[in-house]
């Protein structure tokens, strides 16, 4: 599926190219924190790290394996709570921090184990229907299992109670990220394995066309509740992290919210691709911190973003990188530069005047009674003047209309920047 | 001789209608065997039934003196029979060679393998390779299978039928909508393929069924009314009647 070296005949010789994406990722994960270091950011960094693991463990299931999932929360949030109980319990001093994740993983493999062994006799609408309904379950038995879920508070630890780790305590914040990045980078790197494994492969064959992979000599049931399986592991491992992180489990980390949001992340990110994901969670959770700081109605701007990219971009944004690749080999990446410049700019300018107008409409709404002034885009308005309404209604239609008036252009720029020049050339 | 299928009074009831009404059948090894008759008739039933896709009312089915009742699909793939089918069954979002590469997995031990890496395995690959190059399907190796013509994706389907080293292959309609020269070079194709193999095919076309088979049976209505080398099929009365009359006229 991904730019796997499938045209290099050394079997698996591993090569530089094959090596490089792994390389710049840990080397990211390592200067990160160094170049952005304030408590804020790191949490940010951690939480967008964590959100990596369960949006690359989902679509295991997602997007390798073809099962529809409604409540993969489950998963994470079991390994979790599980984990705040041994930060709770007495023998905590004995464990070092750094492989509490472990603990998760296993028991968020045990739980998809159980429920997978019933869960995965289909795919398709059934798979999605029973997940949907444990995801509900899950949820009820929150509040009514107190002694495992703690009810509506939740459970809360403290993780500088474990065994120092090299003198480590995980205090502070850039130590677990740090703790964080490494479960990352090897989460990734097993995950990303297991798609090369036999049974990898054959969860796509099985995703693709069940029957036939079952005159293969395989079982689709097996193949899919092994990729079920490894997926609860990833999740687990995920879920003990926001443990580490966050020091507390509560029913919103199991819900079925937690669960449509993670199938929001991957459809963004693109499940075609291994790394969509990662796009995803990067770009959601850098939505909800940094927009969510901005605007109230952030929300309302995911759940747009999300309704357009499945209905124009169903590749998601990898999908959208990627359909780039054939005019970058032929070298004419270059043309496009002009179009997007005329047509896609105007149009995000006129999107941001839509916002603007929203946003005004929400604050006159909203706000007491009396107070008309309110900040947009850095800039002070006042909502009782027409003035305020006039400029971003002529951003928001003059935007939108450049767009429009120049989307010809980008049509024309697209076919030829994807033609081959020389037709006699046979690709191959 | 051993038989490499033996249908025994085999039953298959759709509620209250029976579609296969009693099927008795000696496939020996190493024999080309084609299945013909009307449509409607149950032939694709038959290959069903034989394949565990869905179970018998009654009778057994055996291979190599196996008996496949109650067996599920890939645990028959696993004794030795591979199938295609009547309508293109292939992986199409996976490359041509994926699709060839998986349907080696299962025979050469892979089982649920989730602790090797399929590239570092050169048997395997190669293999792969091989089947690509008997199914001249080198050129292609690398595109999504879903884009390939409908010859090639018939030829695809093929290779992943015999790339197990299954010994019964079971065609059913391998050269339905083709042109002239595409069914030659399919044609051509399973000749080579099943080399030494046990074949039994379901065909419309009766140029490939009287070049192809050793020998032949006429189902008709869920029941096997002649069974014989293309000769006997050819001359026998009862078929004549029920059948190939129009049908041979041409050949």
């Amino acid at each position: 599926m991904s730019t796997a070296n499938t045209t290099n005949r050394a079997y698996g010789a591993i090569t530089l190219g094959t090596l490089l994406p792994w390389v710049i990722g840990a080397i990211i994960l390592l200067v990160l924190p160094i170049l952005m270091g304030s408590k804020g950011q790191l949490t940010i960094m951690s939480q967008m790290s964590i959100m990596v693991v369960f949006a690359l463990a989902y679509n295991m299931l997602l997007g390798q394996g073809g099962m529809l999932s409604f409540g993969h929360a489950v998963y994470m949030g079991m390994g979790s709570f599980l984990c705040l109980h041994v930060m709770n319990a007495s023998y905590f001093g004995s464990i070092p921090l750094p492989i509490l994740p472990l603990i998760g993983g296993f028991f968020g493999l045990g739980i998809a184990m159980i429920i997978g062994s019933f869960s995965t006799r289909s795919a398709g609408t059934i798979f999605a229907m029973i997940s949907l309904g444990l995801g509900e379950l899950m949820a009820a038995c929150v509040l009514i299992i107190v002694v495992f879920f703690g009810g509506e508070e939740g459970i809360s630890g403290y993780r500088d109670e474990g065994l120092p780790f090299f003198g480590l305590e995980f205090i502070s914040h850039i130590e677990v990220f740090y703790l964080i990045a490494f479960w990352l980078f090897v989460s990734a790197a097993l995950m990303f394995l297991f798609s090369r494994t036999p049974v990898g492969r054959m969860a796509n064959a099985v995703r693709d066309n069940p029957e036939r992979a079952q005159f293969l000599g395989y079982s689709a049931r097996w193949v899919r509740f092994v990729s079920f399986s490894a997926s609860g592991f990833f999740c687990g491992i995920a879920g003990g992290l926001s443990a580490i992180l966050f020091e507390i489990a509560t029913e919103s980390d199991l819900n079925v919210t937690a669960s449509g949001v993670i199938l929001l992340i991957v459809f963004l990110g693109g499940v075609g691709f291994f790394w969509g994901p990662i796009i995803g969670a990067v770009v959601f959770i850098l939505l909800q911190t940094v927009l969510g700081l901005q605007t109230h109605l952030w929300e309302l701007y995911v759940g747009v973003i999300f309704v357009a990219m499945v209905m124009y971009f169903p590749g998601g944004l990898a999908g959208i990188i990627m359909s780039h690749a054939v005019a970058m080999s032929l070298g004419k990446l270059g043309l496009l530069v002009r179009p997007y410049l005329t047509c896609v700019l105007p149009a995000i300018i006129g999107i941001l005047g839509l916002c603007g107008l929203i946003e005004m409409i929400f604050h006159m709404r909203e706000a007491p009674t009396g107070e008309t002034e309110m900040t947009l885009f850095w800039t002070a308005i006042d909502t009782h003047h027409i003035w305020a309404w006039l400029v971003f209604g002529v951003i928001a239609a003059g935007g939108i209309l450049l767009a429009r008036q120049q989307s010809s252009v980008l049509k024309e720029a697209w076919d030829q920047a994807n033609t081959i020049d020389t037709p006699a050339e046979e690709p191959s | 001789m051993t038989l490499a299928l033996e249908l025994d009074d085999l039953r298959k009831s759709f509620g209250s209608a029976e579609i296969i009404r009693g099927l008795n059948l000696k496939v020996e090894k190493g024999e080309r065997h084609a299945i013909i008759g009307p449509n409607g008739a149950g032939k694709s039933t038959m290959f069903n039934l034989i394949t565990g896709r869905f179970p018998q009312t009654s009778g057994h089915v055996r291979l190599h003196g196996t008996d496949l009742t109650g067996l599920q699909p890939f645990q028959i793939n696993r004794l030795g029979l591979s199938r295609s089918f009547q309508i293109t069954n292939i992986f199409p979002k996976m490359t041509v060679f994926e699709n060839v590469r998986c349907s080696l997995l299962w025979s050469m031990g892979f089982k649920y393998s989730f602790w090797n890496m399929v590239s570092r395995n050169r048997a395997l690959n190669e293999g792969a390779e091989e089947i690509l190059e008997q199914i001249n399907l080198t050129v292609r190796r690398d595109l999504p299978a879903g884009v390939l013509s409908y010859a090639e994706q018939r030829a695809l389907e093929i290779g992943i039928t015999i790339a197990g080293g299954a010994d019964v292959i079971m065609l059913d309609e391998s050269t339905a909508g083709m042109s002239n020269t595409e069914t030659d070079y399919i044609v051509n194709l399973i000749e080579k393929v099943t080399e030494n193999k046990t074949l039994i095919v379901v065909e419309h076309d009766m140029g490939v069924v009287f070049g192809l088979a050793d020998r032949i049976s006429v189902l008709v209505y869920g029941e096997i009314i002649a069974t014989g080398t293309p000769e006997e099929v050819r001359s026998d009365q009862k078929v004549q009647e029920a059948y190939l009359g129009a049908a041979l006229e041409d050949h």
